[in-house]
């Protein structure tokens, strides 16, 4: 701590930071542009200046750069001084020289930084009396717009992009006062992350695509706190919706989760919430055979034969349905007839590491905490692709290592520029052992490439190097084995060292070789054992791994030898985890199946005898699980004017009108607290956020800004009354601008706002520090911690070496951001830029078979034979070949399999 | 002439330049022999230090001293880094080039010395673009100094390594700058870098680096071999040494001498330079290259050394002065002059990158008479915002001291630049 002087009065601060970090922290209102709390201070804008005082008897003072200045004991600052204020607002004068002034027109109106930093300099006439600059725009792709006249040269775009999130391809051109932020010529930005841009940038250049081809002014978005159910990782979100369409997905700051940033997928997916197949009322088949729309009460009569005797009832749960959903339909059929919408496989995989995680001597760290991690090996996993934002924190992670120098240099780690200087391109140690290339492997230590069994021996072979009690690796080559030396050494001296691993490969052996690792970790180590960090399927598939049950061929089986007469398919589209034939034997022996979800598939409408509305995200409340085992709550955004509503209020509505409810639930505590008592692990569920009685100073939190406009007038065209606000039972939320304004706790915020403060820079005051939890603790519960007891065996299934196989080819699964995720391939901007079916084949496989990039081949996958091009690499092993997964149009079930593949 | 020049003694103009061989003989690399293996590195720093041999790229920083800020002794960051700034864009400036011409294996020989004080193992000349001759025989005298075994592994066979490679410049005013210069060496834009931390201490690549102006490495072998009291008598001021002083603009017999520090600018401009030619009176001008402010007559008595250029107001700079006449047009003079630091504004911070190309558009409407009351305060306002510390780097602030004292000195110039009955601008920096 340090004591610093602010225009007279004492603050004790952070003594590690530097001047403009800590006033913000201390509420201050100081401009600035080039710096952001991620990417450190550069000192390009100038506009933070503040004067600061030798001492008491300096009355004149210097004016210094607040971003570059560290907040030392005993430093005198002040911002209110006159000449500080006439330089901050001449900087902004200069800014505004070629600034269009094009605010009534601007996407970024009304959440602009740029306003808001002129605003408070006091800058409001151009004396500038020449030309201005002008630039010519780029297509940057589907999802973000580029006008690059508005631009102040702040250079923040290409400090996050470069230097964050490992972009190559945006680049400052040009110099003097033409420096122009773009490609080196049109065409989609290439990172996965370039959505952030829209946040980083703090005015209009670039600014989210999606939204402008639905555009809102920002004040009339209504919003709530969400969690991305893109995958497993958990990133909070905000999403903002108007006339019942959601219109744009912006990052809700989260401590240890997603931080500041998002992946393009969890910005851009939501789409699939507007999409024309969504269901909006229940379907009934009719006396034709026929689905159509019926009443409610005939839905809930007909729904009430048919769930009268539950034990003829089998419920199929779903990992990206919420916690409360799966829970009533478990709750309702019962424990042992609950089943998982997904292969035995996977659910077997989910079980075993929620059991690592719970009985082991290893956490599961969070996302953030990657960051502070000084070792990274990835076991399996292409993070990109699987659980995108684990590349940021690796990003981060490896520069931990070189960092250290900075001590001696006496080079503070807020100075960004200046650490990049002096740690280049130095990167700490990251070990890679994946299948096939990945986008990492240009900042990896060492790649190791084999199939997910060769990976897993990797890791095997590093636990035995750590622990000589671990199981050895039977015939390990030396390279091998050297390499295992090698991580294990890291491991053994690195401060805190990390283990990623997860499911994508489906492989039971890699998962259990990063447990060993870890646990043999740990009795090398002073320091305790390495964090796991596993990246699951999909966004709360951790929360039905610790609700329990197995898969679908175990249900197929139940059902088919049982006497079921009824299936409840919870928010699962089967065609995406088994074969056709699967689902007609299946549909063909239940009588009845009662299907909840937001999208129908012509393969579940065919069989489906009543369909009901699912809300997804953005029209239910509930919790999931993420992969670090964090119960988060997300929020209903908005109430459609449809009946959409939250799959376990149909299940509980359907449960009453066939006379099976386990107690009354009125809204989502009741859920929440019978899911609590029901099951150990969700105990605390009930503490993920405030109950819905939770009142600020009596009042409800509102999710519209208070400045939300035309109330009176959104439904005049049909109505001149002006319709009562929608009631919400489930949250402290209101539907609506009225309510408590102020601070709450991080579950309930909707919105980052502060007065002065329009854009998401006003986030700053609402962390306890810069960068830190944000105020009175970050959201959600830790659902998974370590026993604390003695170590479990060490796993010891080790599996044999790859052989290859004459003639024969071992398909692997390959993982696309874009694309392999059902509910984001349905968005537009997403599918404009997922991948298309191909196998990917080593150069000197393909040379075999005559094949060139591009040419098809012949490949059978699940017994159907596709003709699709062919992509060299030569980071696959010889003898397998990869094949994308979760694409839709391309079922591809069971990979990793062997296949033939011939010319096509 | 018995004044000992040695800067310039082996430079024969219309003549290739001494090759090794003729360097060795006319006493040259002597300091290497009897320096390298032979002092203790910190010695020599010591040395330079107490001959207050000052920074001839402009700043006129103390040499010794910076040099012993780099880190020394076995356990430091390696390798160590010695860059030649000879990026020599000053306007007015051209001092630099004859040495590289005229007498390359000098230039070489205080790299030697210099990289060996500090212990570096690898140097860079970092040479201007347009100067092609230079790189020519720079070229040709690296050969030659490997050849005699001058630079490479173990010189003198002392265990002391050092490479020397030279980097030919794309060719802008920003890499000049010390930091610039290294982001350019290194690849990247020539953007300035913040200080601390010092390139002493975190340079090139993230070593610890020195980067020196290539006439004040020039001085370093004659220090070397003759020692501190020699340098300092060979000055008439308490900064070390001879310097070399250029005069550019209407004067009779342009041109480049080397003097003792501290010679009177009246006796350069009129003893060497000839006095204006005729026909034209004396109005000012720029001691040190385009970036120092304007002498007047009153100043003419000034010696040209840092310390007493720095109390007349102005700076010593590059010791390359440029003469004002009366005949040419003061706002027009400055008009190209802030035109060319606006084009060369690396376009990092606010105040350069918009502020100097505002000024240049008002001095251009102003040129033509078509400035507007509250121009020239406009202008003050900018130079002011573009004061040391409120830029990044000294580029701005270099702008504005030759634009804030020609206001001072000539306003009526500025001022019949604006024509009576023009609307008024808002007045600079009203509320």
């Amino acid at each position: 701590m340090a004591k610093i002087w602010v225009d007279g009065k004492t603050h004790d601060v952070d003594g590690s930071r530097n001047l403009l970090d800590v006033c913000l922290s201390l509420g201050k209102n100081l401009p600035y542009f080039c710096w952001h709390p991620a990417t450190g201070s550069v000192g390009a804008c100038r506009q933070c200046a503040v004067k600061q005082y030798r001492d008491e008897n300096d009355k004149q003072g210097r004016l210094v750069m607040a971003c570059m200045t560290q907040a030392l004991e005993g430093s005198r600052i002040s911002i209110e001084d006159g000449e500080a204020r006439a330089f901050r607002k001449s900087v902004a004068e200069c800014l505004m020289v070629n600034h269009p002034h094009d605010c009534p027109v601007c996407d970024e109106g009304g959440e602009c930084h740029l306003q808001d930093m002129t605003v408070m300099t006091g800058h409001n006439y151009r004396a500038y009396r020449f030309p201005k600059k002008t630039y010519e725009n780029q297509d940057l792709g589907p999802f973000v717009n580029h006008e690059m006249n508005r631009c102040i040269q702040c250079y923040r775009c290409v400090h996050y992009y470069k230097d964050i999130a490992g972009g190559k391809d945006l680049q400052a051109f040009a110099c003097h006062d033409h420096v122009y932020f773009g490609r080196h010529e049109d065409g989609a930005l290439e990172s996965e992350f370039s959505g952030n841009l829209v946040e980083v940038c703090p005015t209009g250049v670039f600014t989210d695509k999606t939204l402008k081809k639905h555009y809102t002014r920002k004040w009339d978005l209504q919003t709530a706190p969400s969690v991305c159910v893109h995958c497993s990782l958990g990133c909070n979100t905000i999403p903002g919706e108007r006339y019942g369409l959601i219109r744009r997905i912006r990052n809700r700051y989260h401590g240890k989760v997603n931080g500041y940033f998002l992946c393009d997928r969890g910005r851009y997916g939501y789409e699939f919430v507007n999409h024309e197949r969504r269901i909006r009322r229940p379907l009934l088949r009719n006396a034709d055979g026929a689905l159509e729309e019926a009443p409610r009460e005939a839905v809930m009569e007909r729904l009430g034969v048919l769930l009268a005797d539950p034990k003829k009832v089998v419920g199929i749960g779903s990992p990206r349905a919420s916690m409360e959903s799966n829970f009533a339909l478990r709750s309702l059929v019962g424990a042992e007839r609950f089943f998982q919408g997904i292969p035995d496989r996977e659910a077997h995989l989910v079980e075993t590491i929620v059991k690592i995680l719970k009985d082991g001597p290893a956490r599961s760290c969070s996302l953030r905490e990657i960051e502070q991690c000084d070792a990274v090996f990835i076991l399996g996993e292409d993070v990109t692709n699987t659980g995108p934002m684990v590349e940021i924190s690796v990003r981060a992670a490896i520069k931990q290592q070189p960092m250290r120098v900075l001590d001696a240099l006496k080079i503070p780690t807020w100075h960004a520029a200046a650490v990049k200087d002096a740690i280049q391109d130095e990167r700490g140690p990251l070990f890679m052992a994946t299948p096939s290339g990945t986008k990492l492997d240009s900042a990896a230590t060492v790649t190791y490439r084999g199939t997910a069994d060769d990976c897993a021996r990797l890791g095997f072979a590093v636990a035995k190097a750590l622990d000589a009690k671990a199981p050895d690796v039977p015939e390990c080559p030396a390279e091998t084995r050297e390499l295992a030396a090698r991580i294990a050494e890291v491991f053994r001296n690195a401060r805190r060292p990390v283990v990623i691993s997860g499911t994508s490969l489906r492989s039971e052996a890699v998962i259990h070789a990063a447990a060993n690792v870890a646990w043999a970790s740990g009795t090398a180590r002073s320091a305790g054992p390495a964090e796991l960090f596993f990246i699951l399927p999909e966004c709360n598939s951790m929360g039905l791994g610790i609700m329990g049950g197995v898969g679908i061929e175990s249900s197929a089986q139940a059902v088919i030898g049982g006497m079921f007469e009824t299936a409840i398919l919870l928010e699962s589209d089967l065609a995406r985890q088994t074969s056709a034939e699967a689902i007609e034997r299946f549909a063909g022996r239940v009588k009845h199946l009662v299907v909840l979800d937001s999208i129908l598939t012509p393969e579940i409408a065919a069989h489906a005898e009543v369909v009901l509305p699912a809300g997804t995200f953005a029209e239910a409340d509930g919790t999931f699980v993420n992969s670090e085992g964090r119960a988060q709550r997300f929020y209903q955004v908005f109430v459609p004017e449809t009946e959409i509503q939250e799959s376990w209020r149909w299940i509980h509505e359907a449960a009453g009108a066939a006379g099976q409810r386990n107690g009354w639930w009125s809204n989502l505590d009741d859920v929440c607290t019978a899911a609590a008592t029901a099951i150990p692990g969700l105990a605390a569920l009930v503490k993920v956020a405030p109950p819905a009685s939770f009142r600020l100073v009596g009042e409800k939190v509102p999710r519209a800004p208070h400045r939300y406009s035309g109330r009176t007038a959104m439904v005049a065209n049909r109505t001149m009354h002006e319709p009562k606000p929608p009631a919400d039972p489930d949250t402290p939320l209101s539907f609506s601008m009225e309510g408590y304004e102020g601070p709450t706790p991080a579950a309930l915020i909707s919105n980052f706002w502060a007065p002065g403060w329009n854009s998401i820079q006003s986030l700053n005051r609402f962390q306890e520090e810069i960068s830190g939890p944000l105020r009175g603790g970050d959201s959600g519960v830790r659902l998974l911690e370590p026993s604390g007891g003695t170590r479990p065996a060490y796993f010891d299934r080790v599996p044999e070496e790859f052989r290859r196989k004459p003639g024969e080819w071992f398909l692997l699964p390959l993982y696309h951001i874009f694309g392999s995720e059902e509910m984001s391939s349905l968005s537009p901007p997403i599918q404009e830029r997922a991948a298309k079916p191909y196998v990917q084949m080593n150069s000197a496989d393909a040379a075999e078979l005559g094949l060139k990039a591009g040419d098809l081949a012949n490949v059978h996958i699940d017994g159907v034979l596709h003709r699709l091009p062919v992509q060299l690499t030569a980071q696959l092993l010889r003898g397998t070949a990869g094949v994308p997964v979760g694409l839709a149009q391309f079922p591809v079930l069971n990979v990793p399999a062997w296949t033939r593949i011939n010319k096509g | 002439m018995n004044r000992e020049l040695p800067l310039t003694q082996n430079i024969r103009i219309d003549q290739p330049p001494f090759d090794c061989r003729e360097y060795e003989r006319a006493g040259g690399y002597e300091a290497v022999k009897n320096c390298v293996g032979k002092m203790e590195p910190q010695a020599v720093t010591q040395l330079i230090k107490d001959a207050n041999l000052r920074g001839r790229g402009g700043a006129g920083f103390n040499t010794g001293l910076k040099w012993s800020f780099v880190p020394m002794g076995p356990d430091v960051a390696r390798p160590k880094y010695l860059v030649a700034n000879a990026d020599e864009m000053e306007p007015g400036t051209f001092k630099d080039r004859l040495l590289m011409e005229g007498d390359p294996h000098l230039f070489i020989e205080g790299m030697i010395l210099s990289a060996y004080a500090i212990q570096a193992e690898v140097g860079f000349i970092f040479l201007r673009w347009g100067y092609q001759l230079a790189e020519l025989r720079m070229h040709k005298a690296i050969r030659e100094a490997y050849d005699g075994g001058y630079l490479g592994k173990n010189i003198n066979g002392s265990g002391f390594n050092f490479d020397l490679h030279m980097h030919v410049s794309a060719g802008r005013y920003m890499c000049g700058e010390e930091t610039g210069l290294l982001n350019a060496l290194e690849g990247r834009r020539a953007n300035p870098r913040a200080k601390p931390p010092f390139p002493q201490v975190s340079g090139l690549f993230g070593k610890p680096t020195i980067v020196q102006n290539v006439e004040t490495l020039c001085n370093v072998p004659g220090i070397v071999r003759n020692g501190v009291e020699w340098y300092k008598k060979l000055s008439l001021s308490a900064d070390g040494g001879t310097k070399l002083f250029g005069v550019s603009g209407k004067v009779k017999r342009p041109g480049l001498w080397e003097l003792p520090m501290g010679t009177p600018v009246r006796e350069i401009l009129e003893s060497y330079a000839g006095g204006m030619r005729d026909g034209l009176k004396f109005r000012g001008l720029l001691p040190g290259g385009a970036s120092t402010a304007f002498l007047t007559d009153q100043h003419l008595d000034v010696k040209m050394d840092f310390d007493s250029v720095g109390k007349a107001g102005s700076r010593m700079g590059t010791g390359t002065m440029i003469v004002l006449d009366d005949k040419t047009s003061v706002v027009g003079m400055m008009h190209n002059m802030m035109a060319f630091f606006a084009q060369e504004s690396c376009g990092w911070c606010t105040p350069c990158r918009d502020g100097l190309p505002w000024v240049a558009k008002i001095l251009d409407a102003m040129k033509d008479g078509q400035g507007q009351p509250g121009d020239i305060e406009r202008l003050q306002l900018q130079c002011k915002n573009m004061g040391p510390g409120l830029t990044f780097c000294a580029l701005a602030p270099g702008a504005a001291d030759p634009l804030l004292s020609a206001i001072k000195y000539f306003r009526e110039d500025f001022e019949r630049a604006i024509p009576a009955g023009k609307p008024a601008a808002v007045a600079a920096g009203a509320a």
